[in-house]
C-alpha cells in the first residue's frame, strides 16, 4: 500500500522552474508559497524584538538594553507581528491556498491582483525593514499621538509608509476572496455547502475591505501632520489626539479580528476532521463568524476607556464588547459537540486544535475583564492586558496558523513531516506559551506597567518564568522550520488525502495541478459529511 | 489530463469561438465581467472607508469650531468652486457617452469621448492649482507659515475671549446664531482654528486630485486601448469600471464643494 504512493509527474511545483515561473505567476498557489516564506522571515524578524524583550525583562534592572533601545524592540515587535505577520498569516497563505479548491474553482477571480498583492507586500515589508535598519521607531505599534506627530524622532514616517502600503495588499487579497466566493463557486457548491473554513474568511474579507481603508486614511493625516506641520491631532492647536485614537481603533480593534476569524475557520476543519463528525450546528457556526465581524466593528472604544471618552459612551462600548463573547462562545460549544462521541485521533493538527481551544478560551474570558469598566481601569497598560492578547493573537491565531499549516502540508507539498517532531512541537509550543504568557496575568495584575524596561524587584519570579517559557515557545516554533523542511526531500510521500478529511480540496492529487481540478467538479453532498466518507487507511509514520 | 499541463490549447476544444478577452479561469464572459463590477464596487467601498475618516475628523472639528470653518470657508472663492463642480459633473456626462459608445460597437466615439473626459479633468485640476496657488499667497497653508490675516471684515469683530484652545474646542454654535453676529473665537483662536479648516481642506482636496491624476493616467490606457480596438459590444469591461471610478471621484467632490465652500455664506 506504502509503495504505491507516489508524487504525481505534473503538479504546479514543477509547472516551470525558472525564477520568472515564480516571479510572475498568476497561480494561487505559488503565491501562498512566497508568501509563506515571506511571513516566515518576517515573524522571525519580529521574533527577535521579542526575545530582545523578554532578555531585557529577565532582570529587574534595565541593563541589558536602553530605554530608547527597549521602546523600539517592543515597537518593532508588535509592527511586525501585527502588520506583516498576523493580519497576512492565514488569509495569504492557507486562504489563497485553499479558497479556489475548496469551492471547487481553478483560480482566484482577480490571479493578477493577487500577485500585485504579494508585490505591494513587500515594497510595504522594505519600508518597514528600512525603517528598522536606519534606527527603528519607538511609538508603540499604535502610534498614539501627538508623541508621533511631534515628540519622537525616530523613524515614523517610514515604518507609517511601510504600513500604509501592506495595507493595500490586505485590502486586495480581501476583495478577491470576496468575489472569489461570490461568483467562482463550482455547481452545486451552495452558500450553505461551503467549508466553515471559507466562511471565516468571507467574514474576514469584508473586515479587511471595510476596516483597512480607515488606518490608511489615519496613516496619511498623521504623515501629514508630522511632515507638513498641520494640527489636526495637536491639542496645543486645537486639534484632538483622541479622534486619532478613535480612528486608529476603529480598524485596528476589527484587525484582532481578521487574525482570530480566519484561525475559527481552519479550527473548524481540523475537529470536524478529526473527530471524524459532521461540525455541530454548521449555519451557526457560519453565521457566528459574521457576527464577529459585525460586533468587531463596534467596540473599539473599550480600548481607550481611560482616554477621556464620556462615561455613557464607555458603558455602551464596554455592553457591545461583552457581545462579541456570544458568537465566539456559540464556536466553542459547538466545537466541544462535535468532539463529542466522535472518534477523535491525535495526530499533529489535532493537537494545535486541542490547544487552541483552550488558550483561546482563556484569551477570550480575559477580554470580558477588560471590557467591564471598573477593572479596565485597574489593569489598563499593564501586563494583563499584554498577557490577554497575546493569548489571543499567539494562543489564538498561531496556534490556528500552525494547525492549519500542519493539516494542509502534505496538500501543498505532497509529503508529510515527522509526526513524532511535530507533536513535540505543538507540545512545547503549549507549554511554552502557557509559561510565557500567564506569569504576565497575574504579574499585571498586581500592577506592573506594560512598556518599561525595568520593574520592582518582587516582579522577577514571575518575569523570570515568562523569559523561561519564551525560550521553549521560541525553540517550538524553529523545530517546524527544520521538519517541514526536511520532509520537502525525506519525507514520505502523503497521496491526496493523508488525513481521510472530506473536503473537496482532498479530491486533488497532492501536489494539486496548476489548474487544480482536471474537471470542474460537481458538488451534490453536504460538507462534512464523515458519514458516507470511505475511511481509507491513513498513511502516517 | 493533458490540459493540465498544455495551457495553450485546453480551451476551445467545446466552443472554437472562445472571446480572446476570455481568462482560463472563467467560464464565460457573463461570470468574468460580474466578478469585475463587483470587485469594483467592493474596491468603492473601501474608497468610501478611506474619505470617510476625514468626514469624520471634519464634523468633529467643524462641530467644535464652526465659527472657524465659517470664517475660512468664506475666504475661498466660491466662482472656482463651482466652475469645477460644473466641469467635474460634464465629465461625468462625457464618461458615461464613453460607456455607452464602447457598448454599442462605436470606436472612434468612444476615444473621442474618452479624450473629452480627460481634457475636462484636466481643466478641473487647472483650476485647482490656481487655487492653491492663491493659498500659498495668503499664507493659508498650515505648517510654518501660516497666517490667519484679518483682511477679511467679519474676523475683526472677534469677541476676545481669551480663553485657551487646547481642550475648551467645545465653540457653540447656537451662541452665535444671530446675522452679522460676532465671533465666539478670539483673534488667536482663529489663527489655530482655522488652521485646522485648512489642514482638512488641503488633505481632502489633495487625496481628491490625487484620484483625479489617477483616473486620468487609468483613462489614458483605455483611450489606447479603445484605440486598438480591444473593445467590443461582448467586452468593454475595463472602460464600465473606470467610468464607475470616475463617476466615484465625482461624488466625493460633490460633497467636498459644498462641506467647503458653503459652510455659512451670505
Amino acid at each position: 500500500m506504502l509503495d504505491k504512493l507516489k508524487i504525481p509527474e505534473h503538479h504546479y511545483l514543477n509547472n516551470g522552474h525558472s525564477l520568472k515561473s515564480w516571479l510572475l505567476t498568476k497561480d494561487h498557489k505559488r503565491i501562498a508559497i512566497m508568501y509563506l516564506m515571506s511571513i516566515s522571515v518576517m515573524f522571525f524578524i519580529g521574533g527577535l524584538f521579542g526575545v530582545g524583550i523578554r532578555l531585557e525583562l529577565a532582570t529587574p534592572q534595565g541593563d541589558f538594553v536602553s530605554a530608547d533601545t527597549y521602546n523600539k524592540f517592543f515597537t518593532m515587535h508588535g509592527v511586525i507581528m501585527v502588520f506583516f505577520f498576523l493580519i497576512p498569516s492565514i488569509p495569504a497563505v492557507l486562504g489563497n491556498f485553499l479558497i479556489p479548491p475548496m469551492i471547487g474553482a481553478k483560480d482566484l477571480a482577480f490571479p493578477r491582483i493577487n500577485l500585485i498583492s504579494l508585490y505591494i507586500y513587500w515594497i510595504g515589508g522594505i519600508f518597514t525593514l528600512y525603517a528598522m535598519i536606519a534606527g527603528g521607531v519607538d511609538t508603540g505599534w499604535t502610534f498614539y499621538t501627538p508623541y508621533s506627530a511631534t515628540g519622537s524622532n525616530t523613524n515614523v514616517i517610514p515604518t507609517a509608509i511601510g504600513i500604509f502600503i501592506a495595507g493595500f495588499s490586505s485590502i486586495l487579497t480581501g476583495l478577491n476572496f470576496i468575489v472569489t466566493i461570490h461568483r467562482m463557486r463550482a455547481p452545486g457548491m451552495t452558500w450553505f455547502r461551503l467549508p466553515l473554513f471559507v466562511w471565516a474568511h468571507y467574514a474576514t474579507s469584508l473586515v479587511q475591505v471595510l476596516g483597512t481603508p480607515v488606518i490608511a486614511i489615519t496613516i496619511v493625516m498623521l504623515a501629514v501632520e508630522r511632515g507638513f506641520g498641520f494640527g489636526i491631532f495637536d491639542p496645543a492647536r486645537g486639534g484632538d489626539p483622541v479622534l486619532f485614537q478613535h480612528l486608529f481603533w476603529f480598524y485596528s480593534h476589527p484587525a484582532v479580528y481578521i487574525m482570530i476569524l480566519p484561525a475559527l475557520g481552519v479550527q473548524s476543519e481540523l475537529i470536524s476532521t478529526f473527530s471524524r463528525k459532521r461540525i455541530f450546528g454548521y449555519s451557526f457556526v457560519a453565521f457566528s463568524s459574521l457576527a464577529i465581524a459585525v460586533f468587531g466593528f463596534i467596540v473599539w472604544a473599550h480600548h481607550m476607556f481611560v482616554a477621556g471618552i464620556s462615561t455613557y459612551a464607555a458603558m455602551v462600548f464596554s455592553f457591545l464588547s461583552f457581545s462579541v463573547a456570544i458568537p465566539s462562545a456559540v464556536k466553542t460549544f459547538n466545537w466541544s459537540a462535535t468532539l463529542y462521541k466522535g472518534a477523535i485521533s491525535f495526530e499533529t493538527p489535532m493537537l494545535y486544535a486541542y490547544g487552541f481551544m483552550g488558550l483561546f478560551a482563556i484569551g477570550g474570558l480575559t477580554g470580558l475583564f477588560l471590557a467591564t469598566l471598573g477593572l479596565d481601569v485597574h489593569v489598563h497598560d499593564t501586563y494583563f492586558v499584554v498577557a490577554h492578547f497575546h493569548y489571543i493573537m499567539v494562543g489564538g491565531a498561531i496556534m490556528g496558523y500552525l494547525g492549519g499549516l500542519h493539516f494542509w502540508w502534505p496538500k501543498m507539498t505532497g509529503r508529510m513531516y515527522s509526526e513524532f517532531f511535530s507533536k513535540v512541537s505543538a507540545i512545547m509550543v503549549f507549554v511554552g506559551f502557557n509559561v510565557t504568557f500567564f506569569p504576565q496575568f497575574v504579574v499585571g495584575y498586581l500592577g506592573m506597567p506594560r512598556r518599561y524596561h525595568s520593574y520592582p524587584d518582587e516582579f522577577q519570579v514571575l518575569n523570570v518564568m515568562s523569559s523561561a517559557g519564551a525560550t521553549v515557545l521560541g525553540l517550538g516554533y524553529v523545530l517546524p522550520v527544520i521538519y517541514f523542511l526536511w520532509s520537502l526531500k525525506y519525507g514520505q510521500v502523503a497521496g491526496p488525502n493523508p488525513w481521510g478529511a472530506s473536503g473537496l480540496e482532498w479530491q486533488m492529487q497532492s501536489p494539486p495541478l496548476t489548474e487544480n481540478f482536471v474537471e470542474t467538479p460537481i458538488v451534490n453532498t453536504e460538507p462534512y459529511e464523515y458519514e458516507h466518507v470511505v475511511v481509507k487507511e491513513k498513511h502516517l509514520v | 489530463m493533458s490540459n493540465a499541463v498544455v495551457h495553450a490549447d485546453s480551451h476551445g476544444q467545446a466552443h472554437a469561438a472562445h472571446h480572446p478577452a476570455l481568462q482560463h479561469h472563467f467560464d464565460t464572459m457573463g461570470q468574468q465581467k460580474e466578478a469585475a463590477v463587483i470587485g469594483m464596487w467592493v474596491f468603492l467601498l473601501t474608497e468610501i472607508l478611506f474619505f470617510g475618516g476625514l468626514f469624520m475628523a471634519y464634523m468633529l472639528y467643524r462641530t467644535w469650531y464652526f465659527d472657524a470653518f465659517a470664517e475660512a470657508s468664506r475666504s475661498l472663492d466660491i466662482f472656482w468652486g463651482a466652475l469645477n463642480t460644473a466641469v467635474l459633473i460634464a465629465s461625468s456626462l462625457t464618461m458615461a457617452m464613453a460607456v455607452r459608445c464602447a457598448q454599442v460597437n462605436k470606436r472612434m466615439a468612444t476615444v473621442n469621448w474618452l479624450i473629452l473626459t480627460m481634457i475636462l479633468g484636466a481643466v478641473f485640476l487647472g483650476v485647482k492649482v490656481i487655487e492653491y496657488s492663491d493659498k500659498f499667497e495668503h499664507h493659508h497653508v498650515p505648517g510654518l507659515n501660516y497666517k490667519w490675516a484679518a483682511e477679511h471684515p467679519s474676523t475683526a469683530l472677534g469677541a476676545g475671549a481669551p480663553a485657551p484652545v487646547a481642550g475648551a474646542g467645545h465653540a457653540e454654535p447656537a451662541a452665535a446664531a444671530a446675522p452679522h453676529r460676532e465671533l465666539s473665537l478670539s483673534p488667536e483662536q482663529l489663527q489655530l482654528t482655522t488652521q485646522i479648516y485648512f489642514s482638512l481642506y488641503f488633505t481632502m482636496t489633495g487625496l481628491h486630485a490625487l484620484h483625479m491624476i489617477i483616473g486620468i493616467g487609468l483613462m489614458s490606457v483605455i483611450t489606447w486601448m479603445a484605440w486598438k480596438g480591444k473593445f467590443d459590444a461582448e467586452y468593454y469591461t475595463p472602460v464600465e469600471m473606470s467610468g464607475l471610478y470616475w463617476h466615484f471621484v465625482d461624488i466625493v467632490w460633490i460633497f467636498l464643494f459644498p462641506l467647503l465652500y458653503l459652510v455659512e455664506r451670505p
